[in-house]
Formats: C-alpha cells, sequence, structure tokens
C-alpha cells in the first residue's frame, strides 16, 4: 500500500490525489475569495503557445489533456516541426532568426487575437521574462501565463532584486549593491566582505564582465576590467561586490503563486552540475540536505516570492555554502524552468496545468503540508553538442533518434522526431530525459540504464558525457557541487595518451565491429529479399549459395574514434556465411593476426534491430545507417556500448578523376598551359581579361558550336597571355586561344 | 473492492472463451493439419535404420570429402606466392571480383569448378578462369572471370572450353555476359590446340559478336593484362573498363615492340587506361582502381534496362512466391546413392527431398514404371521431371516421349534425374522395336524447346544417357553427384565384350588364349572404364558443369531453372517420330 502511494505516476496521482485538491479548490472559491466566475469551467479555452521544441510541445500535452485547443507559432526554420505538428492550429510568425519570429512580440500577440486565443503561454527562454510582453498581452485583453509584469521587472534588475530581498529578510550573499561605484571605496567595501570576492556587472548575464578577485592587490585592475567589459556589453558599467564562495551548490526552489496571496513551495532541485555555466542534469530533492534545512530553504522562497507579490510559476535560486551549510538568495526566474519536470516527478502534479489554473483565476488546489514529497527524480539534457570541444553547440540531421521508451516513471521531453534538423538558430538541445526513483539509488540506476538506450546519430551528442558523470563516484554519492566537472575533468574526460585505455577502447570497437558486420550481413539479407527484382528469392537465400564452398565477404569499417584519442582505426573483417544462418567472422588484429568468432547468430526482429548471440551471449543490438557527404554512417547500439563507423562510398560515386576533366590539350604536342580550341565554333563571350590572374579551372572564354556553348577554362593558374579573340569571332579546331604562364 | 467484483461477473465468460477456442483445435474436428489429405505427397521413403543407410551415407561422406579437399586446392587458385604477388598489385581474386559485382549477399552458381583437373602435366585449378551467374541489381549475369595468379591467366585448351561453355548458357539463356579480364592470351606451348579450330579461342569474340547482335550485354571489366588475342574481349565488348596502373590493352606487349619496331614504350603508355579511355576509344570508363572498376561494372549492369524486354510478367503469373521446403531432411540425399551401381534405389526419394512441400503428382504412374515423371514445383517453379527406375522398356521410353512433348507444349521446364543402365536388350525387346521406342524419346529430348536440367545420382550408359538428356542434347546444365558414373557401358560390360571379340580375333589368327591373358586383358578394360567413368574424369573435361552435393540438388536445380528462364518461350516444332 506504502508503495503504491509513493509512486510518482501522474495518472495514479491524478487518481488519487487529485479528487482531494479538487475538493480544496472549490472550497477556497466558495469561501468567496476567487473570482466571480465559476471556477470547474476554464475560462481560457484556447492558448497560443510562443514557444519551440519540447517546451512548446509539454504545453501542448497538457492543454490537450483539459481540452484547451493550442496555437503553435513557428518560424521558417520550424515549418514542419514537431510542436506545429502537435498544436491545433499553427501560425507562421516570421523567419528563423528568433529576434524576428520568436523574440517579436507584436507578431505573437497578432496571431493570438487572429487565431482568437485568450491566453498566452511563454514556455521558457524567448519571452517568458519579458514584463513588456507581459505587459502587452495584458493591454491587448490576453491572459499572460505567467507571474505579474510588476514581479518580473523587480526580478529582471539583479540589484533591485536583491535590495527587495534583503528587505523581506531573505539571506543575502555578503556584498556591496550601493550605487557609490568609486574604485577605492569598493576596494574597501571588498575588504569589508573578506577575500575571495566576485565582482558582478548589475546587468547581463552568462558570465560577462565578472571577475573573482583571491587578494587585494588584483582589485583595482579586475574592477576596471569588468567596468569596460560591462560598459561595451550592456551600456551600463554598474558593479556590485559579492562574496565568493569556493565551493558552492546551485539549489533552488520551486514556488507557486496564485491570484489570491496564497504561495507554495514544491521542494527544491539541486543543479550544481554545470558546463558552461549550463546545466545539465538536474535532480529533485537535493541530496544530502537535511529535512530542516529544506524547509528554511522553502520558506526563506516563499518570502522571496510575496516580497513581489508573486504568481504562477516561478524559481528561487540560492547558491548554498557547502563549506559552511550557509545559503544566500541569488535570483529569481520568473517562468517555468526547463527541469520542471523533476518537481513534477516528486510532487505527482502537472505544473503546467497549475499554470492554467491560476492563470484563470483559481486557488492553489493545496496547501503546503498537502504537498507529498515522493521518491527521486533526476533531468539530464541531452544536447546537440562537441563534448571534446568544449562542448561547442553542434548542428545537423537527427539521422536516427530513438529515445529510451517512456513508461510511469521514464519520461522523454523531446520537441524532435527523426529526420529533423537541429539548427543554428536555436537552442541545441535535443531531450530531457527524466527519470523517477523510489530512492536516489533506484533513480541514478534508472538514469544510466536509460541514457544508455537513448539513441541519437547524425550529430555528436553529450550522451555519452552525461553517461559518465551519471556513473562518476561523487555523483553517485551525491557530493554535486557547481565545479563538478572541473573537479573531476580527468575521470570524466579521457586523457589521450592513456594507452590502457586507448587499447580497451580498440577492443570494444573490434567487438562492436564484429557485431555491426553480422547486422550488416543479415540486413541485405533481408532488403534484398524484400526487393528482389523479379528474380525468384533463391538468388538472395541466407545463407547465399555457393557451390561446395562457404559464401565469404569482406567488410571494411572505418572506426570513428571521436570520445577517445581521436585517431580514426580502419577494421578489416572477413564474414563467411555457415549453412544454418550462421555467421564465421574474423577481424584483422594486426598483420599477421586474426581474432575469430565463430557462430555469431543474428536474429532481425524489425527494421534495424537485431538480437546477436556471440560467444554464447546473446543481446539485442540496434543498427543504424545514413549517408552524408559520400560516406556511410554506421552506429550501433549493444549493451553499454555505443560506436560508430564509417564507410567510403566512393566507389559508387561518379569517379572524381582529374585526367578525365582536365581538358584534352593536356595530351597533345603543346606546351603546357598552351590553350586550343578543342572544336570549330564562335567566341560567344570572353571572360578573363588579357594579362588576368586566373586559377586553374576558371573559365577564361564561351564558345558555341552546334548550338552548344563550352567553356574554355584555364588549365592550371597563372596569368592569361596571348588572348587575342573577341567576342564573335569564328575560330578554327585546335588553333591557339591564349596561354596561361605562371 | 469493485475491481474484484467485477473481475469475477467476468472470469467464467473468460473460460467459456477458452473452452470454445480448445474445441476448434481439437484433434476430433475436420480441417487439422494432421488429418488433412494432399494428393501428391510423396512417402519419405527412407530406412534410416538400416544398415544399407548407414553404408550409403558413409560412402558418400568418404566422396564428399574427397571433393571437398579437391575444390579447397582449387579455391586456392595458383598457390600462396602467386596469390600474394596478385594482392600486392591491389588486385581481387577472382571470386573475390565476382562477389563485389553480384548483389551483396547474393548466391552464385559457379560451374566446372573441376575443369582441368588432373588434365595437364601441372595443376590447373579450375582451367584458370573463373565462370558462374550470379544476379546484380537483381539482373542475372553469366560471369567470366580469368585467374591471374594460374599460369598468367593464359588460355589452356581446357579454358577456351570452359570459357566458350558459358558463352553457350549466356547465350542459351540470354544472360548479359560480364568478362573480368586479366589474361596474357593464349598458352603459347599449346596453341595448336588453343587456336585453330573452329570451337577455339577465336570462337569467344564470334559469340560475343553474335550475342551482342542478339542484344544480349557484352561488358568487359580490365582488371589487368589484355595482351594479343585476349585484346578483343573489351574490344568486342559492348562497353568496358579499365583499371589505372593494372588494367592494359595491346594487341603486341611492350617487348614485342621493342622487337617490331624498335618503339621502347612502358606498359601504360603503349595500352594503359588513360591511353585507351582518352584517346583510342577502346575503353569507356576510367576505374581509379580495381574496387572502383567494380563499381563502375555494376552501375553498368543497373543501367540495361532490359527488364521491358523480358516475359517477366509470365514468369511471374506462373511462379509461387511462396513456397514450402521438402517434407524431409534435404541432408539424406546424401544417403540414398548405393555403393554399388548395381542395386537400385526409388528415384522417388530423391524427388522428394528436391520438390516444395515433398508435392510430387505423377503422370502414368502405373504404365512404364521403370521412368518415373510427374509435375511438381521446385523453390515455386513448375517443372517436369524424368527419373529413373530401372532400365528402359519400350513402355518407358513411350512415356518419357509422352511426357516431355506434354512439358514441351506447356512450357515446364524438364529435370532429369539420371540413373540408368541403358535401354533393354534381347529379341523380344528388339522385337517390340525398342529401337524406335528410344528414337521417340530422343527425338522428344532432342527437339523440345524448354529449360532442361539434368543431374546424374547414379550411373549414365549408353543410349539411356541420350534419352536422360546427356550432355550431347545441350541440357541448359548438367550437374553429377559425386558417385556418377558416364560410360557407354558398364566396365565389366564392355571387358566381356572386347574380350569375347579380341578371344575371336585370336581363334582366327590360331592363337590360343590363356586364362591369365584374358584376365590381364579383361582387368586392363575394366581399369580403364574404372578411370574414364569416374565423375572427376568427366568434370575435368567439361563433359557436365560440375559436381555438386546430393544435399544442393535442390538449390542447384533451383538456381539452373530460374536462369534458364531468363529467356522467352520459344516455340516448339518436333521432328519425325518414328511410328
Amino acid at each position: 500500500m506504502h508503495r503504491h502511494l509513493a509512486y510518482p505516476l501522474l495518472l495514479i496521482l491524478r487518481r488519487r490525489v487529485t479528487p482531494p485538491l479538487r475538493r480544496t479548490l472549490s472550497s477556497h472559491s466558495s469561501s468567496g475569495e476567487g473570482p466571480s466566475s465559476s471556477p470547474s469551467l476554464p475560462i481560457v479555452d484556447k492558448v497560443l503557445i510562443a514557444n519551440r521544441g519540447e517546451i512548446a510541445c509539454r504545453i501542448i500535452r497538457t492543454s490537450r489533456r483539459l481540452g484547451i485547443r493550442s496555437v503553435a507559432v513557428y518560424s521558417d526554420a520550424d515549418a514542419a516541426s514537431l510542436h506545429v505538428k502537435s498544436a491545433d492550429e499553427a501560425v507562421h510568425i516570421g523567419p528563423p532568426p528568433a529576434r524576428l519570429s520568436y523574440l517579436d512580440a507584436s507578431r505573437i500577440v497578432d496571431a493570438a487575437l487572429r487565431t482568437g486565443a485568450q491566453a498566452i503561454h511563454p514556455g521558457y527562454g524567448f519571452l517568458s521574462e519579458s514584463a513588456d510582453f507581459a505587459k502587452l498581452c495584458e493591454d491587448n485583453g490576453l491572459v499572460f501565463i505567467g507571474p505579474p509584469a510588476s514581479a518580473i521587472r523587480d526580478m529582471g534588475d539583479k540589484s533591485a532584486s536583491k535590495r527587495i530581498m534583503g528587505a523581506a529578510g531573505v539571506p543575502l550573499v555578503p556584498g556591496y549593491h550601493g550605487e557609490e561605484q568609486d574604485v577605492e571605496f569598493m576596494k574597501l567595501e571588498a575588504e569589508k566582505i573578506g577575500y575571495p570576492v566576485l565582482i558582478k556587472p548589475t546587468h547581463g548575464g552568462g558570465g560577462k564582465g565578472m571577475r573573482i578577485v583571491e587578494n587585494a592587490n588584483q582589485f583595482v585592475e579586475s574592477f576596471l576590467g569588468a567596468q569596460r567589459e560591462a560598459a561595451a556589453s550592456f551600456g551600463v558599467d554598474k558593479i556590485l561586490l559579492e562574496k565568493y564562495i569556493t565551493r558552492p551548490r546551485h539549489i533552488e526552489v520551486q514556488i507557486f503563486g496564485d491570484k489570491h496571496g496564497n504561495v507554495l513551495y514544491l521542494y527544491e532541485r539541486d543543479c550544481s552540475v554545470q558546463r558552461r555555466h549550463q546545466k545539465i542534469i538536474e535532480e529533485a530533492p537535493a541530496p544530502n540536505i537535511s529535512s530542516e534545512f529544506r524547509t528554511l530553504l522553502g520558506m526563506a522562497a516563499v518570502s522571496a516570492a510575496k516580497a513581489v507579490n508573486y504568481h504562477n510559476a516561478g524559481t528561487v535560486e540560492f547558491i548554498v555554502d557547502t563549506t559552511t551549510g550557509n545559503f544566500y538568495f541569488m535570483e529569481m526566474n520568473t517562468r517555468l524552468q526547463v527541469e520542471h519536470p523533476v518537481t513534477e516527478m516528486i510532487i505527482g502534479q502537472d505544473l503546467v496545468e497549475w499554470q492554467f489554473r491560476v492563470a484563470n483565476g483559481e486557488s492553489l488546489p493545496i496547501c503546503q503540508s498537502d504537498v507529498p514529497l515522493l521518491g527521486h527524480a533526476f533531468e539530464a539534457r541531452i544536447y546537440a553538442e562537441n563534448v571534446v570541444k568544449g562542448f561547442l553547440p553542434a548542428t545537423g540531421v537527427l539521422h536516427h533518434y530513438r529515445p529510451v521508451s517512456a513508461s510511469s516513471s521514464v519520461r522523454v521531453e523531446t520537441g524532435v522526431e527523426q529526420g529533423d534538423s537541429v539548427s543554428m538558430h536555436y537552442d541545441p538541445m535535443i531531450a530531457k530525459l527524466v527519470v523517477w526513483g523510489e530512492s536516489r539509488n533506484a533513480a541514478l540506476v534508472k538514469l544510466k540504464d536509460s541514457l544508455l538506450k537513448f539513441q541519437v546519430a547524425g550529430l555528436p551528442t553529450n550522451i555519452e558525457f552525461l553517461n559518465k558523470l551519471a556513473n562518476h563516484q561523487a555523483f553517485e554519492g551525491g557530493h554535486v557541487e557547481t565545479h563538478f566537472i572541473e573537479k573531476f575533468q580527468d575521470d570524466l574526460f579521457v586523457d589521450p595518451n592513456d594507452q590502457a585505455l586507448a587499447k580497451r577502447a580498440y577492443d570494444e570497437a573490434k567487438y562492436s565491429a564484429v557485431l555491426v558486420a553480422a547486422c550488416i550481413c543479415k540486413e541485405e539479407q533481408y532488403a534484398r529479399r524484400e526487393g528482389s527484382n523479379g528474380l525468384p528469392s533463391i538468388w538472395y537465400s541466407d545463407p547465399p549459395f555457393r557451390v561446395n564452398h562457404c559464401a565469404k565477404r569482406t567488410v571494411e569499417l572505418e572506426w570513428d574514434n571521436d570520445l577517445y584519442s581521436g585517431v580514426s582505426k580502419n577494421l578489416t573483417l572477413s564474414v563467411s556465411y555457415l549453412p544454418q544462418g550462421e555467421y564465421l567472422i574474423e577481424i584483422v588484429v594486426d598483420k599477421d593476426s586474426m581474432q575469430q568468432h565463430n557462430n555469431v547468430k543474428v536474429t532481425r526482429f524489425g527494421d534495424h534491430e537485431f538480437r546477436v548471440e556471440i560467444d554464447g551471449v546473446s543481446m539485442p543490438t540496434n543498427l543504424c545507417i545514413y549517408e552524408k557527404e559520400s560516406v556511410k554512417h554506421i552506429h550501433m547500439w549493444h549493451g553499454s556500448s555505443h560506436h560508430h563507423f564509417k564507410q567510403k562510398l566512393g566507389v559508387e560515386l561518379p569517379d572524381a578523376d582529374d585526367i578525365q576533366q582536365k581538358p584534352r590539350l593536356d595530351m597533345s604536342s603543346h606546351q603546357p598551359g598552351v590553350v586550343v580550341a578543342p572544336m570549330a565554333g564562335m567566341v560567344i563571350k570572353v571572360v578573363a581579361e588579357e594579362g588576368a590572374r586566373v586559377e586553374e579551372g576558371q573559365p577564361v572564354l564561351v564558345l558555341e558550336a552546334m548550338k552548344m556553348e563550352h567553356v574554355v577554362k584555364a588549365p592550371l593558374a597563372g596569368t592569361v597571355q596571348g588572348l587575342q579573340v573577341v567576342a564573335g569571332q569564328q575560330i578554327q579546331d585546335s588553333s591557339v586561344l591564349f596561354t596561361i604562364k605562371d | 473492492m469493485f475491481k474484484t467484483v467485477w473481475r469475477r461477473a467476468r472470469s467464467p465468460l473468460r473460460q467459456l472463451g477458452n473452452g470454445s477456442s480448445s474445441c476448434s483445435s481439437s484433434p476430433w474436428t475436420s480441417g487439422g493439419p494432421g488429418l488433412r489429405f494432399f494428393a501428391g505427397v510423396l512417402p519419405d521413403g527412407l530406412d534410416r535404420s538400416s544398415e544399407e543407410f548407414a553404408r550409403n551415407s558413409q560412402a558418400m561422406d568418404g566422396l564428399l570429402s574427397r571433393l571437398h579437399s579437391s575444390i579447397h586446392q582449387v579455391l586456392a587458385g595458383g598457390g600462396p606466392g602467386a596469390v600474394k604477388r596478385n594482392r600486392s598489385r591491389n588486385k581481387l581474386l577472382p571470386r573475390e571480383r565476382i562477389d563485389s559485382l553480384i548483389d551483396p549477399g547474393s548466391s552464385f552458381l559457379e560451374l566446372s569448378q573441376l575443369a582441368g583437373h588432373d588434365l595437364y602435366e601441372d595443376p590447373l585449378p579450375s582451367a584458370g578462369i573463373v565462370t558462374g551467374i550470379g544476379p546484380v541489381h537483381g539482373q542475372l549475369c553469366m560471369f567470366m572471370a580469368n585467374d591471374p595468379t594460374v599460369k598468367g591467366g593464359t588460355y589452356f585448351p581446357i579454358t577456351v572450353k570452359k570459357h566458350l561453355r558459358a558463352q553457350e548458357i549466356a547465350a542459351q539463356c540470354k544472360l548479359p555476359c560480364i568478362y573480368l579480364v586479366d589474361s596474357g592470351g593464349a598458352f603459347l606451348p599449346k596453341q595448336a590446340e588453343v587456336f585453330p579450330d573452329r570451337e577455339n579461342f577465336g570462337r569467344i569474340f564470334y559469340n560475343q559478336a553474335t550475342m551482342s547482335s542478339e542484344g544480349i550485354p557484352q561488358i568487359a571489366l580490365v582488371l589487368g593484362s589484355c595482351t594479343a588475342g585476349g585484346a578483343y574481349i573489351p574490344a568486342m565488348a559492348d562497353e568496358s573498363v579499365m583499371v589505372k596502373g593494372n588494367g592494359t590493352i595491346f594487341l603486341a606487349g611492350p617487348p614485342l615492340v621493342k622487337a617490331a619496331t624498335g618503339e621502347e614504350v612502358s606498359a601504360e603508355d603503349l595500352g594503359g587506361a588513360a591511353v585507351h579511355c582518352k584517346l583510342s576509344g577502346v575503353s569507356d570508363y576510367f576505374a581509379q582502381d580495381e574496387l572502383h572498376a567494380l563499381a563502375l561494372g555494376r552501375n553498368i549492369i543497373k543501367n540495361f534496362h532490359t527488364a521491358g524486354k523480358r516475359t517477366t510478367v509470365s514468369v511471374a503469373r506462373e511462379m509461387n512466391a511462396e513456397f514450402k521446403e521438402p517434407l524431409y531432411d534435404i541432408s539424406e540425399l546424401r544417403s540414398i546413392a548405393p555403393t554399388d551401381l548395381k542395386q537400385s534405389f526409388d528415384i522417388r526419394s530423391v524427388i522428394a527431398r528436391i520438390v516444395d512441400g515433398s508435392e510430387f503428382d505423377e503422370f502414368k504412374k502405373l504404365y512404364g514404371t521403370t521412368l518415373v515423371t510427374g509435375f511438381a514445383r521446385i523453390f515455386g517453379q513448375p517443372v517436369g521431371i524424368l527419373g529413373n527406375n530401372g532400365i528402359l522398356f519400350n513402355e518407358s521410353a513411350l512415356k518419357g516421349a509422352h511426357f516431355i512433348e506434354l512439358c514441351s507444349q506447356r512450357n515446364i521446364p524438364l529435370v532429369f534425374l539420371q540413373n540408368i543402365t541403358g535401354f533393354m536388350v534381347g529379341s523380344k525387346s528388339e522385337a517390340n522395336g525398342i529401337a524406335k521406342s528410344g528414337a521417340k524419346m530422343v527425338m522428344a529430348v532432342s527437339c523440345a524447346k524448354v529449360p532442361k536440367v539434368t543431374i546424374i545420382v547414379g550411373g549414365s550408359f549408353g543410349a539411356g544417357n541420350y534419352a536422360m538428356c546427356g550432355r550431347a542434347y545441350s541440357p541448359n546444365f548438367m550437374f553429377l553427384w559425386p558417385n556418377a558414373r558416364i560410360s557407354v557401358m558398364g566396365g565389366a560390360q564392355a571387358a566381356g565384350v572386347l574380350t569375347q571379340i579380341e578371344k575371336a580375333n585370336k581363334k582366327k589368327q590360331g592363337v590360343e588364349w590363356g586364362k591369365e591373358e584374358e584376365a590381364a586383358f579383361k582387368a586392363k578394360v575394366v581399369e580403364a572404364y574404372e578411370r574414364e567413368g569416374n565423375c572427376y574424369y568427366s568434370t575435368a573435361r567439361l563433359w557436365d558443369d560440375g559436381i555438386i552435393d546430393p544435399a544442393d540438388t535442390r538449390k542447384v536445380i533451383g538456381l539452373c531453372i530460374s536462369a534458364a528462364r531468363n529467356r522467352p518461350e520459344e516455340a516448339c516444332k518436333f521432328g519425325v517420330f518414328r511410328m
């Protein structure tokens, strides 16, 4: 029974928890606090979602469940994307750049008015924290599903927000937030705070202009530098000082308020593990904190929200000093956050539903003591990015996209499908993987398993890196902090000089290559039999027939070793088709030795889905094959490994033979560089001038003969000399046209 | 609580459902698979516990191990040294070349693997040329690939014969010809047997010309040298590809040029790919390397677009895409042939392991019972099968002629399973006109234009060989089991006949033959027949298209029929049947 209650499945909880909540809700409204309209009937029955990608899909899903019709907006780049397909209606709002589409407030408001939506959900990012946009919505009679514009404005200015928080008794990082900006004065303030000190522009973000000062000697220089940078980046050179916390944790509290002054805290999330100042793994609740501390955090967050008359979803971020156990207010995010699902998983509620209800003027469905805390949840953000190149965002086509299958405890929030592109215009996040378990350990096991089963191919992703993170001892122990990745970089990134590791990786790749070869053979056999061109299937029997011997073939694979030493290796495999449809696969280890796998058995049970038995052990194996830039890419997932191989397609290509493309005259008796007319005809255009510098292959003039134009190109790079022909001139076959000289 | 009640209420219903469904699969209902009666399903016909079965299996195992070791030898080509040299030039072996040309993972019906076996002083594995049929982009093609590791890919007399046989099959079955050329031309020491005659080297180009005129594509991939006469293979081809560096075409090589004109020139400059693709126009496609050439070859075949020409529609109509495997273990075909050819076996036990679902609708089952005739399907393809169950009598021959006419009229391919000691002899038989009856069957076999495949599963002696579509009757394909024997008559019979004649001659000369002398004479004849009647002797000389494992019989016939059906139906006109 207890087990059952602890289950976070939204559906179950909805059944078990929501009915009492509904009662709370109606009792609230019947008490006369609520607006006059009946709360059981939603006011909003059509919402425009001013966003894209996974969050748009996420909001559409809830609105669909609530019967609220959804309107998507899209730029040219998203015309065929999932959020457009999922919505009831979609409105085109402009070209791909966000500032001309998703950030264009007037077009979005216009789209809402045109489609008759009564409300706009901004999602996160884009216009979600724009007070002006919230105001614009209000002015146009549209419900902005989010906090009041005033709260957005108050929390948008870092100095202002801290002032308000300080007044409300929310703990602040010791620091100076005053108007006086004199460098010597500031230096004194810094000494008061105590080094190390953080210098930070009041406006802007993303770490721009931030400086850490270890001691008084560095202060002046750093301060002036930060001022300059702030002025250049944000136009405002105002600086604040803060105590720099050496081993911080990033813990944030989800709060939720209604329009009747009620604010709840829905526990905290730990988002300490970050790269490039962006979160990649979040969890709720935060590990290794006491319930007293949790309550303290929650109450502080509620105070913060109440101080700005907050309603709807919000997040109060705190920095926790792990050495002292103190926590300080950092900032408040006045929107639904990317990582909101982890909170949903541990309280069993749909926060988007709450957003709709609060926007409709309903009271919060439960009171603080009723908020359940069930188990533990993780979110891993799967990005298209190049981990080894400093997590640089990547773009490309999702040639293969097969997320782990969803269940009651595994959620995949995504806005893409197989075949979609991750473009440079927007955030390169592919999906959010959210898992829940009864305990942190149980959730972590599920996270690792789900990451292994999350298949993406076509562009580089951080999946393997996330998996390494999740498997790190310190992470397993919950010893998270914001410098986690830097601190454990030796464990998380592969040392290219580690020979033992390189060898192990190579061995694994060879094993993988054996599986790939077996699966390719099986898949081919299947594909041939399906489309055998009217030829009896006997020609494509499995195994292929040979008179008195076994058919054999060679498979060449290039192992794409981008995660390790960055060096690709060529693997040569020989596959023999054994009589019972099994394979004997030999792989060349080095010059003279072969590694042999007898009786590799492949069962195909779907498109590129196999079960391979090798050396007596069988495991499911997935293959993804796509072609890109005349290279065949093969990805294979098998157990805990994912490998990427390439095959050259060069042989089937039109030949790039230099000998055929060079003008014929190379073989003639003329000196190199002398260009003769390839045929008799008329000069119709002279492209290059006498004495002009030309590159090899650059057009020099155009001839016409037999009604066909023929471009005469420079056979090599150099200057054009002796060019005497003019347009309209008739020329003889093989007459010298010009010479190219170095 | 509600749930429990609901479930309890439902459960009796569910039980009821289960009960009724188990009823339908009960053995008492009609239509159960066990009781369905199939007309024409052959019985098993084998007693696995018999001593004979064990003896036959054991004997066949011995024959197969010899076959496999012979095959193993020829697959190694011209030996490790030559193979290594070949590799160092970035060249593949002929079978590897073919493997990269045919559709990946598809079957390849190789012909006469053991041609040239023990034929010359030096071994000549596979006669120095690999031939066979395989699909490229779903189009069946005939491949002829020189093996440069065997005597430099030169043409011995048997090489020419094997090449011409492949072309013959291609011409009969309208299969596009793909020549993988890598040959030094005729083997000069044997030029007298290679060059001058009708069925010699020159016939290759004649065949290319005539096949091309019939619209059968002729494609040459020049992967190595192509000297002298060999130069005409790419030159006569419809399209040809040359590999940079390795491929050369010239009528005379650099040494001969120097001797003749004094001109010093490298092979590449004399007849390399660049020369022939850019200047002479002897070749059409320039390949960077061998794999590129093979890929270009595949592309050329892809562009044939012969689909419109073929009568694929009618072929597809007759074919069952779905077919059943035989009911009995195919590998038991290795246990049927007796060690002693004098012992007979029921050919139906072979048919039962060759045809789809072991279903065989026998024609004239009760008449002329020493010849078994009937209709079946092999891999969904309809066939008419003739198999021997003893010597041919008058009735059996008439029945055979009748059945062949029948299949011929309906365009049903014929499969001959030969195990024949001959026609019945003796006064009664002669008086009944056995020669006339035999002639009818031979007439029918000769004139039938349907695809014909002959498998010799035992003995093939005398005129029985003719009536059952022996080599002289141009079956499209002919394969032997390892126990097969071919000769005009049995060794013992021949020895008896020859001894009688010899004795009579000696008697005329007044010489008396001693018992020992007679025995020695007999033994010599028997020994010669033993050697020359052996399947290796036959296959080495290309009297057939290869020796196969009995267990592969079904597959081989299936592939052969499929290849032979690549052509449109031909009108058939019989000659005068002696009545």
